[in-house]
This record gives C-alpha cells, sequence and structure tokens, in this order.
C-alpha cells in the first residue's frame, strides 16, 4: 500500500455522540491494560500470591495472639473481610505504577497528540483495574472458604460486601493513578506509596480488633476510610448493623472519587 | 501556496530556562520542513507544542489553519506525532499496537485493523506482527512507532529525529518513507541532529540554538553559505600545524580553522581545494599524520554561524544514556 494522508478528504471532527468517545476510548485503552496481565504474569501473580500469603499468615500466624474472648465468631470471620480490603488497597498501588511507566516511556505523549477523550486513559487503567479486583475478589472469597472462612448473613449480602470492596478499590485507583503521574517513575511512585498506606492498612481494623490498641491510635483506627470500609464489609458478612455502616463507606468512596478524580485528569492534561 | 504549519512568537519557558524564546516559521503544504539543532536548543519543545502536548506560554501555532491550542481537538484529528522515545506498548503486538492507536484515532474498528495490516506490511513488520513490541529490535520499534503515528492518515506528520539510535538500512528506508509520505500530499515536520538529513529531506531548514532559529533557508543556500567540503589535516607538532596553516592559506587563499593541531578548511570547491593543499605541504616535506576529507555537519554549521562549538562528545552521551533509560 501506500502512505496515504488525509489531506483529500478532511477528516470527521466530532463524534455524533459526545458520551461516546469517553466510554469507548476507556474501553479501548483498558483493554491495553488488562492485556498486560494476560502477558506479563507477574503483574497478576503479585496481585494475587501476596494477599494468599496474608491469609496464611495471619490465619495461622498471628490468628492465636488475637483473643478469642474478643470477637463472637471465629478469627477467620473477622480476618477475611480486613483480607478483601487490603487486598484491593494494595493493588491500587498498580495503577501509580502503570502510569508512571507509560509517562516515562513516552506512550502518554501519543495519547496525548491523539484526538481521544482526556480521561479514557485514566478512565481505561482504573477499569482494567476494577476488572482484576473482581477476579482477585472472587479468588480470596475461594481462599477463604478454604481456610474456614464462614459467612453469617447472606450470599446477596457478600456480594454487596464485594460491591463496597471494589467500589473502594476503584476510588483508590484514581488516588494512586494522581500519585503516578505526579511522581513520574515506577520506583518513585512505589516509594511513595507504601509509607502512606502501612499505617492506612495496619493500623486499621483489618487484622485485629481496634479496641486493642493505645487510645492515641484508636481515635485515628477507628474513623480512617480503610477501617470505616472494612466495618461495613464485615457487617454485611459477619451480621450486625449495616445501614450506617455501608452509607459511610460509600460516603469515603464518593469523597475520594470526588477529590481525586478532577485531580487526576487535571494532572494528565498537563502531564510532561 | 496554503501554510499547514504556521508559527508566529512562538515562547515557552521552563521556570529560567528559555526552551522556545520567540521562534517565527511557515510551512508551506505538501512540503518537508527540518528544524536542525543539537540538543536542547528547543526542536522539541517546538514539536511538542504544535502535537498539542504542551501549551505555549506566548505565541499563535496554527495546523491547517486550526490554533493549538484553542482548537486543540481539532487538530489532533488532522496529525501524527513520532516522538524521540518509541511510544508503543511493549506488551502489546505490534498489530495491536497499530489498531490501538487507529482506535483511539477515533477509527471505526475494522478500518483501524485493514490499516494496522497495511501499515506493518509496508513497514517490513508483517513477520512480527503478533508478537509482543517487546521483543522487537531497536529498529523495529521506530518503525512500528512511526507506523502507528500514520494510522490516522494524518496531513501534517511531526517526526522527532527519526533516525537518531537507527542502523544505516533502517535509516535508508525511513527516509524513503518520508518522501513517500510528502509524495501523497502530506506535510512532514522533522527535526534532527544531522545537516545530512536535513539536506536529504527538507525542503526548507531552520537551524535552532538555545531557543532561536539562527538560520532559516534551503538546504542547499546553508550549504553554500558553509562550502559543501570539509577538509581536515592532523598534523604531528604545534610548529608543523602552524607552517601547514600558512602554507594552507597560501595555496588555496581560504582561512583555515585551527584547533590544537587540527587544521579544517571548508570550501565549496573541495576536489581544487584538497589537491592543492596536499601539494603544498608535499612540496615543503610536511607529512600529515591524518588527512580526511567530509561533508559539513551539524558542528560545522554553527561554528561558522555562532562562532560557537555546539556540543561537546559528552553532553551527547549523556543525553543518550537518558534515553535509555527511558
Amino acid at each position: 500500500m501506500s502512505l496515504d494522508t488525509a489531506s483529500i478528504a478532511p477528516p470527521a471532527f466530532r463524534h455524533p455522540y459526545r458520551l461516546v468517545r469517553p466510554i469507548r476510548d476507556s474501553i479501548s485503552a483498558g483493554s491495553r491494560n488488562l492485556i498486560a496481565y494476560w502477558r506479563v504474569p507477574s503483574l497478576l501473580v503479585f496481585s494475587t500470591i501476596q494477599p494468599i500469603i496474608f491469609v496464611l499468615m495471619f490465619r495461622y500466624v498471628f490468628g492465636g495472639v488475637v483473643s478469642v474472648n474478643l470477637l463472637p465468631y471465629p478469627y477467620v470471620d473477622f480476618l477475611m473481610p480486613g483480607i478483601f480490603v487490603q487486598t484491593t488497597v494494595f493493588g491500587a498501588i498498580g495503577a501509580a505504577v502503570g502510569l508512571a511507566t507509560d509517562l516515562q516511556s513516552g506512550l502518554l505523549e501519543r495519547f496525548r497528540s491523539l484526538p481521544m477523550s482526556r480521561i479514557a486513559v485514566l478512565g481505561g487503567r482504573t477499569l482494567a483495574d476494577l476488572v482484576r479486583n473482581v477476579f482477585v475478589a472472587a479468588l480470596m472469597v475461594g481462599v477463604g472458604y478454604a481456610v474456614g472462612f464462614r459467612i453469617h448473613v447472606g450470599v446477596l449480602a457478600l456480594l454487596a460486601a464485594m460491591l463496597i470492596v471494589l467500589a473502594f478499590g476503584y476510588a483508590l485507583s484514581w488516588v494512586f493513578a494522581f500519585v503516578g503521574l505526579m511522581t513520574g517513575d515506577p520506583e518513585t511512585a512505589q516509594a511513595a506509596a507504601f509509607p502512606v498506606l502501612a499505617p492506612l492498612v495496619f493500623a486499621s481494623s483489618a487484622f485485629v480488633p481496634v479496641s486493642t490498641m493505645p487510645g492515641w491510635l484508636q481515635a485515628f483506627a477507628a474513623h480512617q476510610p480503610v477501617s470505616v470500609t472494612v466495618t461495613a464489609v464485615r457487617a454485611l458478612v459477619d451480621g450486625g448493623p449495616t445501614a450506617t455502616n455501608v452509607l459511610e463507606a460509600l460516603a469515603w468512596c464518593v469523597g475520594i472519587l470526588a477529590v481525586f478524580g478532577p485531580l487526576a485528569v487535571h494532572r494528565y492534561r498537563r502531564a510532561a | 501556496m496554503e501554510s499547514a504549519i504556521r508559527v508566529q512568537g512562538l515562547v515557552k519557558h521552563f521556570g529560567e530556562i528559555r526552551a522556545v524564546d520567540g521562534v517565527d516559521f511557515d510551512v508551506p503544504t505538501g512540503s518537508v520542513f527540518g528544524l536542525l539543532g543539537p540538543n536542547g536548543s528547543g526542536k522539541t519543545t517546538i514539536v511538542r507544542m504544535l502535537s498539542t502536548i504542551l501549551h505555549p506560554d506566548a505565541g499563535v501555532a496554527q495546523v491547517l489553519g486550526r490554533d493549538v491550542v484553542h482548537q486543540a481537538d481539532e487538530v489532533r484529528y488532522l496529525i501524527g506525532l513520532a516522538g524521540q522515545f518509541a511510544a508503543i506498548d511493549p506488551n502489546l503486538t505490534g498489530a495491536e499496537n497499530l489498531r490501538l492507536a487507529g482506535r483511539l484515532a477515533q477509527l471505526p474498528g475494522r478500518v483501524a485493523r485493514e490499516r494496522a495490516y497495511a501499515l506493518l506490511d509496508r513497514f517490513q513488520l508483517s513477520d512480527a506482527a503478533d508478537r509482543p513490541a517487546r521483543t522487537y529490535s531497536g529498529g523495529m520499534r521506530r518503525r512500528l512507532d512511526v507506523a502507528a503515528a500514520l494510522v490516522q492518515r494524518p496531513s501534517v506528520v511531526f517526526l522527532d529525529e527519526p533516525t537518531t539510535g537507527l542502523d544505516l538500512q533502517s535509516r535508508n528506508e525511513l527516509w524513503e518513507m518520508i518522501r513517500e509520505l510528502v509524495a501523497n500530499g502530506a506535510t512532514v515536520l522533522l527535526t534532527t541532529q544531522y545537516l545530512e538529513e536535513a539536506d536529504r529531506l527538507a525542503d526548507r531548514v531552520a537551524v535552532m540554538s538555545e531557543g532561536h532559529i539562527i538560520a532559516s533557508d534551503t538546504p542547499a543556500a546553508l550549504k553554500a553559505q558553509l562550502g559543501n567540503t570539509v577538509i581536515e589535516i592532523g598534523l604531528a607538532s604545534n610548529d608543523e600545524a602552524t607552517r601547514a596553516e600558512r602554507l594552507v592559506t597560501q595555496a588555496t587563499g581560504l582561512k583555515a580553522d585551527r584547533e590544537g593541531t587540527v587544521l579544517r578548511v571548508s570550501s565549496a570547491d573541495g576536489t581544487r581545494v584538497l589537491l592543492e593543499t596536499v601539494r603544498a605541504l608535499n612540496d615543503n616535506d610536511l607529512k600529515p599524520e591524518t588527512l580526511t576529507v567530509r561533508e559539513p555537519s551539524l558542528d560545522d554549521v554553527f561554528l561558522s554561524l555562532t562562532g560557537k562549538k555546539t556540543i561537546t562528545a559528552d553532553d551527547d552521551l549523556a543525553s543518550v544514556g537518558s534515553r535509555d533509560r527511558r
């Protein structure tokens, strides 16, 4: 073929439907990220092996220390909601590393010179992370079941709990998308993410009851978003008052998205 | 003729650095415009502003009559960009990379697919079409990158140092493709550090230094200014160099530039000057250690235009290193 150009036929400048482009472009861009999981298995292994190790470690190594008297049900049932949330929190670092890599490789430059939606790279990345989280969450339920985890409410409540976990993971993907664009290189992105995440995940109700912590820490640990989300998930899985907890968890998701969504898109537009 | 690219008073500063400091040029439709300059002279910054990636601090830039800031989306439908760093996803196959670029350029899926395979064929990547791009060689990667810039059949193509780091054969093939693009009506703006490349491809060349265009002309006129041939004579000692300098000037009537024990003579009539130089040295029993005849390089252009050397070899290596890192 010859290297034709468009100079003869002027291109169409507008898609007939304004909403089609962001969605279509996000799916195109997101499929690219999903293919990466397929082609680079180590990416998926990292996001599955690590949570499995956490399950085994807390279930069999630390689990014995948590006094049975504190809990009305077995520790494994207390643990698994924490694991669900912790898995999506750590998984969200992938968005930071991925976008920093794209920024560094020059790929984002090409994308920004294309007539594609300005939210599609971020929309696609977070969409791909969401799909991965569905897979990982299902796997975690299976692994939990294998080590003795049982639900106390019902399958619908478990599904609702998973939706909260996924919503929280999705909101965090936008946080880390922003971090990735800000740092601009994968190593720094990873290094910047961990010190923020570690206290959020470990100084929370994810693995131990907050009541076991010193008073000054309890104030933080009881109200930070990871704990709030874990509490809502636990209420749906293990029983307990749900309405307030679930609403509070969803409010965090909406709040995080409302702040970091626009921040990340703004950053993408000017990323150099 | 209508302007494909029009740039007026373009300015971009990064903090204290005046990357682009008031640049004007006009590129007629269907021509090749070369921006020639060393690293850090502002070429890439201009390309990034023209391809809507970077906002200018001042001035106007238009592509086919559309403003790159206020009509950025329209401009993006008309342009293709192959940047300095091969912008391809290493985990996608060659075909997937091109189809993605096509879909994101708003082509229907079927059209993106057809063009992807046609371009792979044209760029001799058909055999590697279904292999992840991370297995490609440097030359293949660059070809894939240029192909990705052409999927949407752009009217204006920006190529930022397209042949840097390519072997001779890949370079010649890429040159051939650029000529073919222009023959089909596209306008090409390319940046380069090689005078030879600008000479072979460009209808007009702007020489850049520290954010300014310091000369703008046809390659032929630029070279005529310089002389077509550079003769370099290396001598054994400073004394010999001093004697040779005098002899060369007497014999050829041209002033030799001296750098240590190396003399450099530029001339439009290389053969005559070479013969006269060699004869004069031989008659006086001066035997040069080295004798080189070459085409003028970017360094020679700079020396003649600014009286300054461009970049040290160290700077060049450092920038190549940083490219590898990325």
